[in-house]
């Protein structure tokens, strides 16, 4: 089981507790589908993804970046048990939507980079590590029903 | 593949930030040895604490030498040519590390620039992270 520092729990908390849902999903997937265009391949019935400012404008794209954002809070409540609480999302993931594992880190990526950039300063080293470690753990409990 | 307009983008980015160089530079070190402490082992014969002289000065050397392949990035294997012999022959660095710092760098642009960080700012920057390491671990093999 994945041990948290007293700092990175509180750490991730704050950083949720702040988070502006409804926009931090939306910046952080499109972002992810501009960057690594790539990943555009498993949104193809979401309408217009022709360029960055398509994509940035997109609100079928909008809508889930907020599903993602709402789920990882649920990682955020349950940071001791990740492995159960992705179990579900994990299969879907994986039998469904066949989404490649290596993909979730492009996501992780960006939207650790939103954070950033919302925070400035305040994302101090220590605090990205927190959060990476946070976000890396998830990653792994998405990949894990993959056979 | 950069186009025009992207190697515009980033020529004009590293010029902005050549006058904070070091402090660029020593934020994306000091955010690669928390988030990857492997990494501090090629820094052994350094004091990387935060706002050492060692950490400032190693930091700047890094941004100029990224700053300096941006003006011309056609040119980066030419640009690049000294670097890639030391990084070569006498740091050899395991170039998985150059994936760790390039992230590194780009959450510190974020950090720094905020919203101008835009996601076509960041692809870019990316693209052109990528490139910069691929050519410094040309001659390793």
């Amino acid at each position: 089981m994945v041990q948290w520092t007293d700092f990175e729990r509180a750490t991730i908390q704050d950083i949720f507790s702040k988070m502006d849902y409804e926009t931090v999903g939306p910046a952080a997937l499109s972002r992810c589908l501009v960057v690594y265009p790539w990943t555009q391949r498993y949104f193809g019935n979401f309408g217009n993804l022709y360029n960055a400012a398509a994509i940035m404008g997109n609100p079928l794209v909008a809508k889930h970046g907020q599903t993602i954002l709402y789920s990882l809070e649920r990682g955020v409540k349950n940071m001791d048990n990740l492995k159960d609480t992705y179990a579900e999302l994990s299969v879907l993931h994986s039998e469904k939507l066949r989404v490649d594992p290596d993909n979730f880190k492009l996501l992780t990526d960006c939207l650790t980079i939103v954070v950033a950039s919302r925070m400035g300063k305040a994302f101090t080293g220590e605090v990205q590590a927190a959060l990476q470690k946070f976000l890396a753990v998830v990653v792994s409990a998405l990949g894990r029903q993959y056979h | 593949m950069l186009s025009k307009k992207e190697k515009e983008l980033i020529a004009d980015i590293w010029e902005s930030l050549t006058p904070v160089a070091e402090d660029i530079g020593a934020d994306a070190l000091l955010r690669m040895f928390a988030s990857y402490p492997g990494t501090k082992t090629y820094f052994s014969h350094l004091d990387i604490s935060p706002r050492s002289a060692h950490l400032l000065s190693h930091g700047k050397k890094i941004v100029l030498a990224i700053a300096e392949g941006a003006q011309d990035i056609g040119q980066l294997t030419v640009t690049l040519a000294p670097l890639q012999t030391l990084h070569a022959y006498q740091l050899r660095i395991d170039p998985t590390n150059f994936k760790l710092f390039s992230h590194c760098m780009l959450v510190a642009l974020a950090c720094h620039m905020g919203e101008d960080f835009t996601p076509v700012a960041h692809a870019a920057m990316d693209k052109y992270l990528s490139a910069f390491a691929a050519v410094l671990s040309e001659k390793y093999r």
